[in-house]
Order: C-alpha cells, then structure tokens, then sequence
C-alpha cells in the first residue's frame, strides 16, 4: 500500500472486514509494528490520539477524570488538566455531566466523553476506528456532525476507519477504500460536497452519488 | 429489617425443632446438643470463650492481612511477564492442594506452639484464592485501555497504579471474599495442634464429650467467619458501588 495523508484532511477508510484497517491505524498510532513497510510522518514526534470502537472508558473515574486522563498520564497539572477537560467536555456538550461516572451515561454520552478525552490533547492527529458504529442511527448522526464541526474548528488531520459507506461519504474529504487482499487500494476519491455538512446533507443527490461511487469499488472487491 | 429477617426465619425454626427433637429424646444429647444447652455453654463458660474468641479472631485477621499482602504482591510479580508465571504459579497452586492438617504439626516444629503456628496456617490455607484471583484480574486489563496508555507514554508502574490495579479491583475482591472464610478455618485447624482459642477449645471438650461446648465454640467460629466476610463485603461496597455491576446502587 502506498498512501499519503496531507495534513489537515479528513481521510474515511473503507474496506471489507479483514482488510487492514484496524492494523493500519494501529501502525500509524505506533501500537503495532509494521511488516515490512515503513510510516514517514512531519515532523517526526507529535500528539496523537486514538478512539476505539467502544468508548473504553475507566469505569472507576467520573466523566471529567477521564476527559483529564491523557493530560494526566502526560505530566499535566491538576489545574491545567482540569480546566482543559472542562472546555472539551463542554464543546462536546457534557459540562453537566462531568461528575457523572461511565456507567450513569448513555451510549453516546460516553462516546461523546471518549472524544473530548481524545481531543483534550489538542492532537495533531485524530485516529478513529469505527467509532460510532455501536450506537444507534440518530445518535450517530448527531455525533458525526458535531465531529465534523470539531475538525473545522480545530484543523486537525482524522483518519477515520468505518465499514459505513454513508459515513464515509458524509464525513470525509477523502475516501479511500481497500482491497481485500492485505494493503491494496482500490480507490482514492476526493468527496466533491460542500465544506459545511448538516444533516441536510444526508438526503442530497450529490451525497448519493459519492455513496455510489464508494459502494461501487466496495462491491467490486 | 428487610434483609435480616429472611435468613431469620429458617434460623428460628431450625433451633426451635432441634430443641423439640433432642427434649423428646428423638436425637440422644451426648450426639446433639439442645440449642437451649449451647446458649447456656456459652454463659457458663463465657470467659474462656470470649479469651479463645479474641485469640482465633486475631490470629485469623493477621493471618488473612499476611496473605491479601502477600497475594496481592505475588500476583503482580507474576503478573509482569509470561516466563515468570510459568515457572511460578505452579509453585502458587502448591499452596491450595497442601493438607494443611499434614503440615500443621511441621509449622509447630518451626513456630512452636501458640500465636505464629496458628498465624502461618491461617495464612497458607487462605492465600492461594488472593493469587489466583489478583492475577486473572490483573491480566484480563482490556487491551484499548493498555494501548491508550501507551500512547500517552504511561509507564508500567502509572499503568499499574492508575489502570491495571483498579480495574482487577473486583476480582482481588472476590479472592478476598474466599480468602476470609479461609483464613478463619485455617486458624482454627492450626490451633488444634497449636493450642489456643477456639480450636483448642473444641479439641479439649471433644475429649470431655461436652458437645454443647463444642458447638458453642463452633458457633463462634463461624461468626467470626461473617463477621470477616461481611467486612470484605462492606469494602467492596463501598469501593465499587459506583461502577461496577456486581454492587451497583444507581438511582
């Protein structure tokens, strides 16, 4: 696989299950060591963060000791941590919640906490494994509008890993989707739709044409 | 009220019918006390008892504290690496099929009679469940959370500390939980060789043939043995209650 990632995109990474997503991501996190090939990146060392399938939170922490973790595990100060978890959770819409522990939330509260805990790093990189596919169909399209609305603002790069076509097409700048034999791509398309994304969106014709697009090299595999 | 009075019920009736059985001559007394006889055993004898009481109860305390310690600090250790657990935890497994009655007339050779032979059965009978339990928990650490702590660079001891640990908190809580009953067993059983409290006193009225007494002992051991296991429960209540399942009060 040859690819290459400008800063600041928004790159949807579609396959059939098996393909090497999840290993991609995970090599690009430096979780995973990669067979052969090689990850340049520039510069060479700066903040990532990374938000699994499920929200993968520590159950014994309230919603605001957990957005304050990564500053925590980073050498942060109890201020400063604290007073950044608190602006993330309020952009994601949680300052209520922050003395709430994980299991008084609702699916997509905690994955909402998951977010603000990877972004309370500020990261450079936002890497995202199906993040959103265990919750239901309005919580999920409410969570990707306000993921979108994040990247706008914060300038980050996402690689954002889905078997979701909608998700894809509705999401991202570009969409690339692997073949299923290990590594291969079989199509690298930049998503032609206007920068601003509301749900609106999701019943125009020119999100069902790049839908098209996609399901056609999906099932060609 | 509510919680007490269903285990009540059965108690009330249980002793009620005993006491009915053993006065009608249904169950001969030199077998099976009246539970009127073992209440009086233990006024009559109220002093001696209370003196075993408090020596079984600190033998079993200091012997189950050795052992949740030392678990606990086993369990890491071999917790930290793959080769270490398999060249260890046989050895660990040794603990849970030792006949602790063989052993016990070895530990009074070592410890002498009194305190510390009683101590060290205490604490070999009641270690084994602490390890295996601590251990399970400290390996079953879900693997996002390991991952997202080393991508925020998080050493092995913060991962410990602030993931790991925590997360085996049920589970070092269940060992617990076995553990107590355990060590109170272990206690009593190292006494009958060791000589004091209230395994002492069953062996010495069981030669007596005072089997009021016997039972009056017995029925103290046991108390001790709720007592322990209700505060491990209080523990874990208060530790968990807010997120984990097994003790969940939520509104």
């Amino acid at each position: 696989m040859d690819l290459s990632i400008e800063a600041g995109e928004f790159l949807a990474v579609l396959g059939p299950s098996g393909c090497g997503k999840s290993t991609l991501l995970r090599m690009i996190a430096r979780l995973s060591v990669t067979n052969g090939g090689r990850i340049v990146t520039e510069p060479e060392q700066f903040q990532t963060a990374f938000v699994f399938q499920d929200a993968h939170l520590l159950p014994w922490r309230t919603v605001l000791d957990n957005a304050a973790l990564p500053l925590e595990l980073m050498g942060a100060g109890r201020e400063e941590r604290y007073t950044k978890a608190r602006a993330m959770l309020a952009q994601v819409g949680l300052a209520e919640a922050e003395t709430r522990y994980p299991a008084q939330l609702s699916g997509g509260m905690r994955m909402r906490v998951s977010l603000a805990r990877a972004l309370v790093t500020e990261p450079r990189l936002l890497l995202m494994d199906e993040p959103f596919a265990a919750l239901d169909e309005i919580t999920r399209f409410h969570l990707e509008v306000q993921l979108r609305d994040l990247w706008q603002r914060r300038g980050m790069t996402v690689i954002f890993v889905t078997h979701s076509i909608s998700e894809a097409a509705f999401l991202a700048n570009r969409a690339v989707v692997m073949t299923r034999r290990r590594g291969g791509i079989k199509l690298d398309r930049r998503i032609d739709l206007p920068a601003q994304r509301t749900n609106d969106l999701r019943s125009d014709a020119r999100l069902g044409h790049e839908m098209r697009l996609l399901m056609g090299a999906m099932e060609e595999e | 009220m509510k919680k007490l009075l269903p285990p009540l019920i059965p108690f009330v009736v249980i002793t009620l019918a005993l006491e009915w059985m053993v006065r009608s001559g249904f169950l001969p007394r030199y077998l099976v006390p009246a539970p009127s006889a073992v209440l009086r055993a233990l006024v009559d004898s109220r002093d001696e008892l209370a003196a075993a009481m408090v020596k079984t109860s600190a033998a079993a305390l200091i012997g189950f504290a050795l052992s949740t310690l030392t678990g606990v600090a086993i369990a890491v250790i071999l917790s930290s690496s793959r080769a270490i657990q398999r060249s260890f935890y046989p050895y660990a497994v040794f603990f849970q099929t030792v006949p602790i009655i063989a052993i016990a007339p070895l530990l009074v050779i070592w410890f002498g009679y009194g305190m510390k032979t009683v101590i060290a059965s205490a604490f070999i009978v009641s270690i084994f469940p602490v390890i295996a339990n601590t251990l399970t928990g400290l390996l079953s650490t879900d693997p996002a959370l390991r991952d997202l702590f080393q991508l925020y660079g998080a050493s092995a001891t913060v991962t410990l500390v602030k993931l790991r640990f925590p997360a085996a908190l049920p589970q070092i809580l269940t060992g617990l939980r076995v553990a107590s009953g355990l060590a109170v067993i272990g206690a009593i059983v190292g006494e009958f060789i060791g000589g004091q409290g209230l395994g002492s006193v069953v062996d010495v009225a069981r030669t007596q043939q005072r089997v009021d007494k016997v039972f009056a002992a017995v029925l103290l051991a046991s108390v001790l043995g709720l007592a322990l296991f209700g505060l491990i429960n209080l523990i874990s209540a208060l530790t968990l209650r807010r997120w984990h399942a097994s003790e969940a009060t939520m509104e």
